[in-house]
């Protein structure tokens, strides 16, 4: 057993059993990161704040919910809504944040996309970013079941039909899933658990192995500069902190991210308060009705791009675009075979590829919400034939950049 | 300026992508129409001036109106109960008490000539087929009918409540709530308002018996709703929300319009009502907008000085980084 002598003051005490010192040093004070970084690097930040706002608010409306078939409905538009001292506004912040937050990790994976922040040694923190996309948009997905909404409903029916694998006809599958024919109690029950439950706890493991894998391959800049931290770190520690490509996480970085998050949150309680209903699709305030087909059935927005990978094609064709596109993110630091971890604004063809890839993902997802016909559907399937183009065509395009 | 740039390039890409997917989509997925105003241009205008007392006659007699309208103003009760009225006619004859604040006059008038041309349910109920409506045309007491009706919707008017003293609850009673229900109880200027029936609120029962007859009454109702109407009209608890005040405006101006063929009829109610009964509608499901509007105020303050505080120490720190 370490050995133990008089405290002698509470931090010194704590000091002792939990190592506090050691722990602020490595988490905050002498966690290195480049100086050359810009606002987009807050969006990590960003994005913890608005989970931090998710689970709070989560657990507000989790007091009053009733993940009931006969009165999910009521309990969220009138218990929560009406009765609940502030339900309402806890209602708000966890739906706006469940719209927001999607934006903000668009934003996040394509600044990672564009200063190449998955390469060199960073492969584990995409991978694990990507896997975190995959768990939100789980978590997401069941949530957005929970109220039992027309549109909830129908989406739970249009998602888990996916899983009969077309002419696969894996029908007992999709009852398995549901437990029951159609989208029903079970399957409200299994929703719920995993959207308060099992989703949340694997969401927190996962952001756990992201700041994780930061540790060793640091985070990367805004010049696709090679850091030598440790000689970054000892001449900001020598008092020239000026001369230094590296600053502490805490406070240096640190106050940059909460003037992010304080101009992040203007915008975020803008949208809670005066324009709420940006995130919150109409059709979704008719409960569920089983026996009556909404007009067009779409998505929340974040998931139109995908969706509409899968539209424009046959049943089989369709889901196998659908497959490639919610796996192909995660194999971009093995498809891009460029040497170079700089902004694609330096880099060869890829310049082209990003903007290319950010305008054709945006054509989907205002494809994915209009009604696929006459001269959407044909933007939609030639924007789908893009995408899948971009994804095989760019091993090729980097392979042959040449190093900066 | 490098920083400023790029955020401009990132809300240029969120704002294209907000269009697209919100009002783009929306405008593509839904016809819009514009609002008419409550005008009812397609129906004649009244010609000449009514007269109450005269009207008063009519409606007692010859219009033969209480046959089938109570008329609580004037102390006349509805000669049968909801669900008898419900099974006999399809749906109950409302009470006419704030008929003349709620409904135009010219669809009043409209109405009491031919109520299957005003109420836009023609295609419905067509006489040559033996489909009559169930509320009898007026030919007239014998003298000029034009005159007569005017009179009658005269009389309408007098008894009825000034626009400005309607309350939301009997614009919304007077003008849906014979077909359609709102399950939600709401709370305006401190008092509890109980669920709405098509039969009326549902009051606080001592006797769980008492409750069950009651709910019988409401089955039983509907059961005669659904069959005069095809189906069962929603309930509107959540229609602001899930239609919005656009849409609700614009529907009940002319059903036609969205839904072709439907057998929700023309509900004829002017500007004033219509505005009434939006406000009920978010009295029942935006009951917190006000608080919403109080609280949002006073969490952007705070957040505005929290930004400026964040931003002055962000500056602090970095002054000897640079």
């Amino acid at each position: 057993m370490a050995h133990f002598t008089k405290a002698t003051s509470l931090h010194d005490w704590l000091n002792q059993r939990l190592a506090i010192d050691t722990l602020r040093r490595v988490l905050a004070t002498e966690y290195w990161i480049p100086k050359n970084i810009n606002f987009l690097w807050a969006m990590g930040m960003v994005l913890a704040i608005t989970f931090g706002l998710l689970l709070i608010s989560g657990i507000f409306l989790l007091m009053y919910y009733q993940p009931n078939v006969n009165l999910a409905f009521d309990s969220v538009n009138y218990t929560i809504m009406q009765e609940v001292g502030y339900g309402w506004l806890w209602r708000h912040v966890h739906g706006v944040a469940a719209s927001v937050v999607f934006l903000v990790i668009y934003i996040h994976m394509f600044t990672g996309i564009y200063y190449g922040s998955y390469k060199n040694g960073r492969e584990i923190i995409w991978l694990s970013g990507m896997l975190l996309f995959v768990a939100f948009s789980a978590e997401a997905f069941s949530g957005y079941m929970l109220p039992w909404g027309q549109m909830s409903y129908w989406a739970g029916m249009v998602i888990t039909n996916l899983f009969s694998g077309g002419s696969l006809h894996a029908d007992g599958l999709v009852e398995w899933i549901r437990g029951d024919y159609v989208p029903a109690q079970a399957f409200l029950n299994r929703f719920f658990m995993l959207h308060v439950l099992l989703i949340p706890l694997v969401i927190l493991g996962l952001i756990g192995l992201h700041f994780g894998a930061l540790r060793i391959p640091h985070v990367n800049n805004q010049d696709g500069e090679e850091i030598d931290f440790d000689a970054e770190a000892k001449k900001y520690l020598s008092g020239d902190k000026a001369g230094s490509k590296v600053i502490r996480f805490a406070n240096d970085f640190m106050s940059k991210d909460m003037m992010v998050v304080g101009i992040y949150l203007i915008f975020f309680f803008y949208l809670v308060f005066y324009h709420y209903d940006f995130a919150m699709d109409p059709v979704n305030f008719d409960p569920a009705n089983g026996l009556k087909t909404p007009t067009h059935i779409y998505p929340e927005w974040y998931f139109l791009w995908s969706y509409e990978i899968l539209r424009p094609f046959s049943t089989n064709v369709g889901l196998i675009a659908f497959a490639f596109a919610q796996v192909i993110f995660f194999m971009l630091p093995f498809l891009d075979r460029s040497p170079n971890a700089v902004p694609a604004s330096r880099r060869g063809l890829f310049k082209y590829w990003f903007w290319a890839m950010l305008i054709d993902m945006i054509i989907l997802t205002a494809m994915g919400k209009v009604p696929p016909e006459g001269l959407f559907s044909t933007i939609g399937l030639y924007a789908a034939l893009t995408f899948i183009g971009l994804w095989i065509a760019l091993p090729f395009i980097t392979k042959f950049e040449k190093k900066v | 300026m490098k920083e400023l740039f790029i955020l401009v390039v990132v809300t240029v890409f969120t704002l294209l992508t907000y269009w697209l997917v919100e009002p783009f989509a929306h405008s593509q997925m839904h016809k819009h129409y514009e609002s008419e105003g409550f005008a009812y241009k397609d129906l004649p205008a009244l010609t000449k001036k009514g007269d109450a007392a005269r009207g008063k006659d009519l409606v007692m007699g010859a219009g033969a109106c209480t046959g089938c309208h109570g008329i609580k103003a004037a102390g006349m009760p509805a000669p049968m109960d909801p669900v008898t009225a419900a099974q006999s006619y399809g749906v109950n004859p409302p009470d006419l008490s704030n008929a003349g604040a709620v409904f135009d006059p010219k669809f009043l008038a409209a109405l009491i000539k031919n109520p299957a041309h005003a109420l836009m349910v023609e295609h419905k109920f067509d006489p040559a087929k033996g489909q009559m409506h169930p509320m009898t045309q007026f030919y007239g007491a014998g003298g000029d009918l034009d005159q007569e009706v005017a009179d009658m919707v005269a009389y309408l008017q007098s008894i009825a409540p000034k626009p400005e003293e309607l309350t939301p609850n009997q614009a919304f009673e007077t003008a849906c709530g014979r077909c359609h229900a709102i399950h939600y109880e709401y709370n305006k200027e401190g008092e509890l308002h109980p669920a709405w029936t098509q039969i009326g609120e549902k009051p606080a029962f001592k006797h769980k018996q008492d409750e069950l007859m009651f709910e019988k009454n409401v089955l039983d109702y509907q059961d005669a709703l659904k069959k005069y109407m095809g189906t069962l009209p929603p309930d509107l608890s959540m229609y602001i929300r899930s239609r919005g005040e656009h849409y609700i405006k614009t529907f009940v101006e002319n059903p036609q319009n969205y839904l072709k063929g439907t057998a929700m009829p023309r509900v004829g109610v002017n500007a004033v009502a219509a505005e009434k009964v939006i406000e009920h509608l978010e009295d029942v499901g935006d009951s917190k907008r006000f608080k919403r509007e109080e609280v949002g105020r006073n969490v952007m303050i705070f957040m505005f000085i929290f930004a400026i505080f964040a931003i002055l120490w962000k500056k602090e720190v970095w002054r000897d980084l640079h």
